[in-house]
C-alpha cells in the first residue's frame, strides 16, 4: 500500500487538493509540516501548489531552506518518487533538486485556465503510465510559470529525455513549451500545471488521473 | 566594524525579462524616446558585521550567491555603499 506525504509549508494552498485527489486514487496520504526534519513512513512525497514563504525574494527561495527540504532531498537522492506541482516544481528548481527555473509569464499575466499537455516522454514516475504524444487537459494557475534554462542544460534535458511534458498552444513562454521535467532518473518530477484539480470529467476534465495513478504506482506500465 | 551593503541582482544575459521588456514599451507613451534595452532587477542594501572590507564584500557576495539571486538565471553584484 503506497503512503503520500504532502509537504505543507507556510503558504501552501493546495495541499488538501493533494489529499483529495489521492482519497480518490484510495491512497493514504497525510500532510507533513515544513518544520519536520523526516518524512516518517511515506513512500512518495508530494510539494503542492501555493505561495510558500509569500513567495517573498522568488517563488521557492525561502521553501527550499525549509527544515523538511534536507530530508526530502535525501528521499529524493535514495530514488524516493517526488512531485513538485506548481509553487512545488518552483521549490524543487530552487532546491536544485530539478535543472532550470522558473520566470515570470511571458505577458506579465497571471494565469489561470485550461491547457492541453502532450506527453513528451514516459521516463519518469509521473508519466510512466501515459503513452507519449497522449495530449492532457490540465488546468493551470500561475504568475511564474515560463520554464528557463541556459542552451547546455536544455541539450542535457534532451540527450537525458527528461522533459516529459509540453503544453500543446504555449501559454507563459517556456522555453521548447516545456510544462514538465524530470530528474535524470526520473523520480523527482515538476510541472506547473495542476494534475491534482483534473481528477473528475464533472469538473472538466480526468486526466490528471492518469499522471496521478503512475505516481503512486498504480499505472498499467507501473503493475 | 560595520560596512553597508549594496547587491544588484539582474537578469543574466541572454535570458527573456518580460518585465524590462514591457517598460520598454510603455515609454513612448510617455513620451521618452530612444529608450532601449530596459532590463529590471531587484537591488538590496544591509549592513553587515565584518573584520574589514574585503571580507564583508565576500560575506555578501556568498550569501547572495545563495539566497538573494537564482543562479541559473540572475547574477548578483556586491559593492559598499559609498
Amino acid at each position: 500500500m503506497t503512503r503520500v506525504g504532502v509537504i505543507v509549508f507556510p503558504g501552501s494552498n493546495c495541499e488538501y487538493d493533494a489529499l483529495g485527489a489521492m482519497a480518490q486514487l484510495g491512497v493514504e496520504s497525510e500532510l507533513i509540516f515544513h518544520s519536520a526534519t523526516t518524512l516518517g513512513d511515506v513512500d512518495a512525497v508530494i510539494l503542492p501548489g501555493g505561495f510558500a514563504h509569500g513567495d517573498y525574494l522568488r517563488p521557492g527561495a525561502l521553501a527550499r531552506f525549509s527544515p523538511v527540504m534536507a530530508a526530502v532531498s535525501a528521499f529524493a537522492a535514495e530514488g524516493g518518487a517526488v512531485l513538485g506541482i506548481c509553487n512545488g516544481f518552483q521549490i524543487l528548481t530552487e532546491a536544485g533538486l530539478l535543472p532550470g527555473a522558473l520566470q515570470k509569464n511571458r505577458g506579465l499575466t497571471f494565469l489561470c485556465q485550461s491547457t492541453t499537455l502532450v506527453v513528451a516522454s514516459t521516463h519518469s514516475v509521473l508519466t510512466r503510465a501515459a503513452r507519449v504524444g497522449q495530449e492532457l487537459v490540465i488546468p493551470i494557475n500561475h504568475f511564474s510559470g515560463a520554464y528557463t534554462c541556459d542552451d547546455a542544460t536544455y541539450d542535457s534535458l534532451v540527450a537525458h529525455d527528461q522533459i516529459v511534458l509540453r503544453y500543446k498552444d504555449n501559454p507563459n513562454g517556456s522555453r521548447d513549451d516545456i510544462a514538465g521535467v524530470a530528474s535524470e532518473a526520473g523520480n523527482v518530477v515538476g510541472l506547473m500545471p495542476h494534475p491534482e484539480r483534473a481528477m473528475s470529467t464533472l469538473l472538466g476534465s480526468a486526466d490528471g488521473r492518469v499522471l496521478l495513478e503512475g505516481f503512486v504506482g498504480l499505472g498499467a506500465s507501473a503493475r | 566594524m560595520n560596512y553597508s551593503v549594496i547587491v544588484e541582482v539582474t537578469l543574466r544575459p541572454g535570458i527573456a525579462d518580460p518585465e524590462g521588456a514591457t517598460i520598454e514599451r510603455a515609454l513612448p507613451a510617455l513620451g521618452f524616446s530612444g529608450v532601449r534595452a530596459v532590463r529590471a532587477g531587484k537591488l538590496f542594501r544591509f549592513d553587515i558585521e565584518a573584520l574589514d572590507a574585503e571580507s564583508a564584500l565576500a560575506s555578501a557576495q556568498s550569501l547572495s550567491d545563495r539566497l538573494l539571486s537564482n543562479p541559473v538565471i540572475e547574477d548578483a553584484a556586491v559593492r559598499l555603499e559609498e
